[in-house]
């Protein structure tokens, strides 16, 4: 039986180099510096905005992987929480200002 | 039990092939990991537990009955007395002061000017002796008369990891604890009495880094509950006895100890305890650590045979060989894991 989305298949996320190894090679050396590394923003902030950003674009894998980073670099699940608020409201206001564009199309048609 | 030579010659050989050996891995890295001294004798003297927590490594709760022996604990101090290089007595168990004898030994410590480390859960001064149902509210007091140093798990600061790892209600108790030995002057900064917390991860998840951490406790728990402390030391959760159980039951024991080996840290490997401790267990038998203590691998002398506190020969220890094995990986994990917490 397969599914989309198994859990094992992040441990083959590496795999994406089978046909274009340089890319991935750029790809996870640019991932590494810039989410496991404390730099102007820490290591804990910087899995914050992941777990926020995986919420947003729904990604199980992302979410299981956040998850723990969060754990591991010292966030409580109240931390969490408020991160995923911050990125379901971002996508609420997203959809919500582009009534504006409705608004403005409406005003054309119904002078 | 200790476990048949061939058995374990066949897991050795089994555990090579999954990729986890670790004397391999400690050799690959080219390192030697000798013991470098004994200053500290940490004595598990009993396995009895007012708690039952789920991630214990001792299997202790209010049901163990295992105690040290008077006999021991008279040989152990006698040790001490003999042996000035031995500079720390670090006590443990189960909760070690449901001990009978344990005033004795720390005071026959403190006599002998040792440095005496308690491991105390907090909650034992709270709650009645679960075999005599005595009180043990003195506690507070008796440690900062023999200015003992304190160290007490604390899992976060707050009460949902903390409830969730030692049961529900513990956070709760664990602050009127901690405000008793703060008014002991524990945790104040020019008292001299020193009282460390420990954290470990409620899971199968690596602690975050010890300093950052340290700074969160430190200031949550004085702006929410006024409470002050020492030091924050993180521990990695040991895949033996009940968190093992947990794991193997959840199905994430492979996928836990496959993130202790990637995580293997040559550095934090050096600095592994088993290299300047002894753990002793209430039989008085000797053991590289606790840890080994409670998978049952003792250490061995010269000629094979385990040694113990009633043929201690300081010599014949050093020159042992340091039994290793898997759940060798939590203590070299990222930034490493001892009884002082991180290593690296
Ligand atoms: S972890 Fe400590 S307090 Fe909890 S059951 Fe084990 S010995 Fe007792
Ligand atoms: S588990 Fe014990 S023997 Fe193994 S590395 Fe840790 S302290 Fe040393």
């Amino acid at each position: 039986m397969s599914h989309y989305y198994e859990s094992d298949d992040l441990k083959k996320f590496g795999d994406i180099g089978k046909h274009a190894k340089a890319l991935a090679d750029d790809f996870f050396k640019y991932y590494a510096n810039a989410t496991g590394t404390d730099g102007a923003l820490s290591k804990r902030e910087k899995a914050l905005i992941a777990l926020a950003v995986a919420h947003a674009m729904k990604c199980p894998y992302c979410i299981d992987a956040y998850t723990t980073q969060c754990l591991e670099t010292g966030s409580n699940p109240e931390q969490m929480m408020e991160a995923v608020h911050v990125a379901a409201v971002m996508q609420a206001g997203i959809t919500l200002v582009h009534s504006v564009q409705m608004q403005n199309h409406l005003e054309k048609l119904v002078p | 039990m200790t476990r048949p030579a061939g058995v374990a010659a066949v897991l050795r050989f089994a555990r090579r092939h999954a990729g986890r050996d670790f004397t391999g891995r400690v050799r690959d890295a080219g390192l030697d990991l000798r013991p470098v001294s004994v200053e500290t004798l940490q004595l598990n003297i009993t396995r009895l537990c007012n708690q039952v927590c789920r991630h214990c490594h001792v299997d202790a709760s209010p049901a163990r009955r295992e105690m040290m022996s008077a006999e021991a604990i008279d040989r152990s101090l006698a040790l001490l007395a003999q042996h000035a290089s031995i500079a720390k007595l670090d006590i443990t168990g189960g909760a070690p002061e449901l001990h009978p004898d344990f005033a004795r030994l720390v005071e026959g410590a403190r006599a002998l000017s040792r440095h005496v480390m308690v491991r105390h859960n907090l909650t034992v001064q709270l709650d009645p002796h679960p075999i005599t149902g005595a009180s043990l509210a003195h506690l507070p007091e008796f440690f900062a008369r023999h200015r003992v140093e304190v160290i007490s798990s604390l899992p976060y600061y707050q009460a949902y990891f903390t409830d969730a790892q030692r049961g529900s209600g513990v956070f709760e108790k664990s602050l009127e604890a901690l405000r008793r030995l703060n008014a002991q002057g524990y945790g104040a900064q020019d008292s001299g009495l020193q009282l460390n917390l420990v954290y470990n991860p409620v899971g199968p998840y690596l602690p975050a880094a010890q300093a950052g951490l340290e700074a969160d406790y430190r200031r949550e728990l004085l702006a929410k509950f006024g409470l002050r402390f020492n030091s924050l030391y993180t521990i990695t959760n040991m895949p033996i006895n009940r968190f093992r159980l947990h794991l193997e039951k959840s199905g994430q024991y492979e996928a836990y100890m496959e993130k202790l080996v990637a995580a293997f840290n040559p550095t934090a490997a050096e600095g592994v305890m088993c290299r300047t401790l002894v753990s002793v267990d209430h039989e008085g038998r000797l053991y590289d650590c606790d840890f080994n203590q409670m998978v049952d691998l003792p250490a061995r002398g010269r000629d094979g045979r385990p040694l113990s506190i009633f043929e201690f020969d300081l010599d014949e220890l050093l020159s042992r060989r340091i039994a290793f094995d898997d759940h060798c990986y939590g203590c070299t994990a990222g930034a490493g894991s001892s009884c002082g917490g991180a290593t690296v």
